[in-house]
């Protein structure tokens, strides 16, 4: 298939990477390559695997006793499994929005200072620096400019997520991991998320995991299909969704099952 | 405006029905549930009364000190918080000895016996039982934890006498060896012997907090490239604060009324001195050791309740001026929203 002159690099690629929470396998051998400065979607039902999948990319599945992996995933061609890499700088570079809203019970300053403040950052003119930055690059800075002391618990639901999005981008991730960010938002609240998705990708690469079609295909420049643990089919989102190579892909998308 | 009517109209909308009687099995359902609400309302004041009754008949008994002229002319209140002369020659001090010719019913030296066992056995369990209840929540494996959780519990099953006994005949000749106080009963030993008692309080209820703090919370933590450490210190405790305030409230509530250990360990001199290693006599334990000797109705009798009195007195405000802060705390977390 004939790409853009600029054939982008491959930020992270999973390998053959088998994924089971005990002996129940979740995600069999995929192997996906996740391109630098695109959007890809994972889209699949639910169970499939796709958000497993993505939670394998900052190695959040360790969190989960009895989760096990063969394969392995390569960040700038580096397994993340590697012992010479340790899993706080991993998720320092791969950061992740959340599919519910979880900002701490703390300040809107202090969520969004949170990831520079563990991160050793104690400069405060230049933690209020980023985290202005932060809310401005999550849109969210005119909002709550003027309320930066109060509570985050007291933000609406959209402006919730846009505040960890913005508290994911306080730390300049390189690759940010999104699952389904907007699955409990209302139309408008996820209009403004999926904006913000096109503007991020200049600077970041992004991976999304969406349960809503049309938004995968909104947002996203490649789509890769997951069903029953397996990867289907990816390529890129247009071909994906008009002229899919699988029947269960087909199937999918065009809302025969799902 | 919109016009009701037409609105009415144009969706078809029928005009209201004259509602038929109550069916007699609506009517019945309803009384029922009536008569259980009622059943359980009865319930709840009668435990509510018992404890209005309690506190009504102990401050009946302190009333004494000020309508009766014998106990006013006693224990007036200037004697029991004022420094009095106890013998010609020497200052002014504070003294208990109630029974004697000339009664000295100074309550300073109760109040230092108490507040040095209490201080001392909450400086103790309150980072034993936080630290202990964080390592269970968030760094035990879980075989451990299932193991910890209920083997702490339990130790809240042990009878205060036991732990008294314990601290009288272990603790104390141990302490004694180690720091060679010159009482071998003393405040510490007291304050220890307490500990005992209320680390399994404060680690519970510090661990129920801790674990109630939502996984979502961690998560986001983690993902922020925050080790477990900091996670555990910087977003559950907060998280949990609340939570962990309420153990300490109930902690510091059992070790300030707790009388079988103190009782047993402190030694019971009424001794007013800043030295932990002094032996102490708290104000649980003078109305333990003393009301089984008191003349009912004298002015020892009605003090001993006073100091009743006092010992709710200060578990109350406690509890009040946490609930405060615990509200502020909430406040401070939830925002708007909550």
């Amino acid at each position: 298939m004939p790409l853009s002159s600029a054939t982008p690099r491959n930020k992270m690629e999973a390998r053959e990477l088998t994924l089971r929470y005990g002996s129940k396998v979740a995600i069999k051998q995929v192997s996906l390559a996740i391109p630098e400065h695109k959007v890809t979607a994972l889209i699949g039902p639910s169970g499939c695997g796709k958000s497993t999948f993505l939670r394998s990319l900052n190695r959040m599945n360790d969190l989960i006793p009895g989760a096990n992996h063969d394969g392995s995933v390569f960040l700038d061609g580096r397994s993340i499994h590697d012992r010479s890499l340790d899993v706080v700088d991993l998720r320092r570079r791969v950061g992740m929005v959340f599919q519910k809203s979880n900002p701490f019970p703390k300040s809107i300053f202090e969520n969004v200072a949170y990831g520079l403040r563990v991160g050793g950052l104690k400069d405060k003119a230049k933690l209020a620096a980023r985290v202005e930055k932060s809310l401005r690059g999550a849109a969210l800075w005119d909002e709550v400019k003027d309320r930066l002391e109060e509570s985050a618990l007291g933000l609406s639901g959209g402006q919730q997520q846009r505040l960890c999005i913005a508290r994911a981008l306080a730390i300049e991730p390189e690759v940010l991991l999104m699952d389904e960010p907007a699955s409990a938002l209302d139309p408008i609240a996820t209009a403004k998320i999926e904006e913000l998705i096109h503007e991020l990708k200049a600077t970041y690469t992004i991976a999304i995991v969406t349960h809503n079609m049309q938004q995968a295909a909104r947002v996203s420049d490649r789509t890769a299909f997951f069903y029953m643990g397996e990867l289907v089919e990816c390529g890129p989102t247009e071909q994906i969704f008009t002229n899919p190579h699988e029947k269960r892909t087909e199937d999918y998308v065009t809302g025969k099952f799902g | 405006m919109l016009d009701r009517q037409a609105v009415m109209q144009e969706q078809d909308l029928a005009p209201p029905v004259a509602l038929p009687m109550l069916s007699p099995a609506a009517r019945r359902r309803q009384l029922k549930e009536k008569a259980i609400a009622a059943l359980i309302t009865a319930v709840a004041f009668t435990g509510i009364a018992a404890l209005v009754l309690i506190l009504v008949f102990v401050a009946k008994e302190a009333l004494l000190l000020v309508t009766d002229t014998a106990a006013r002319e006693e224990a007036s209140f200037s004697k029991m918080f004022l420094p009095q002369l106890v013998r010609k020659g020497k200052p002014l001090a504070y003294m208990w000895q109630p029974v004697s010719g000339v009664p000295k019913v100074s309550m300073i030296p109760l109040f230092i016996g108490t507040l040095k066992t209490t201080a001392v056995s909450m400086l103790v369990a309150v980072p034993l039982g936080i630290f202990g209840a964080l390592f269970a929540a968030e760094f035990a494996p879980r075989r451990l934890r299932e193991v910890l959780k209920p083997t702490i519990e339990l130790l809240a099953g042990i009878p205060s006498v036991v732990l008294g006994f314990f601290a009288l005949m272990v603790m104390a000749s141990f302490l004694q060896d180690t720091f060679g106080f010159t009482s071998r009963l003393n405040a510490v030993v007291a304050g220890l012997g307490l500990a005992l008692a209320i680390v399994p309080v404060i680690f519970t209820v510090t661990e129920d907090a801790l674990t109630a703090v939502p996984r979502s919370y961690r998560e986001a933590s983690l993902a922020l490239g925050a080790t477990p450490w900091e996670t555990a210190w910087k977003v559950v405790l907060p998280a949990a604060a609340p939570g962990i305030l309420a153990a300490c409230v109930l902690g510091f509530g059992r070790a300030i009324g707790e009388t079988m250990i103190v009782l047993m360990a402190s030694g019971n001199a009424a001794i007013v001195s800043a030295n932990l290693g002094d032996s102490v006599r708290s104000l649980s334990a003078t109305i333990a050791a003393e009301m089984g000797e008191v003349v009912v109705g004298s002015p020892h009798y009605a003090l001993l309740f006073f100091i009743g009195v006092e010992l709710f007195l200060f578990t109350f405000i406690l509890n009040m001026l946490a609930g405060v802060w615990t509200k502020k705390v909430i406040q401070r977390l939830k925002g708007g929203a909550g």
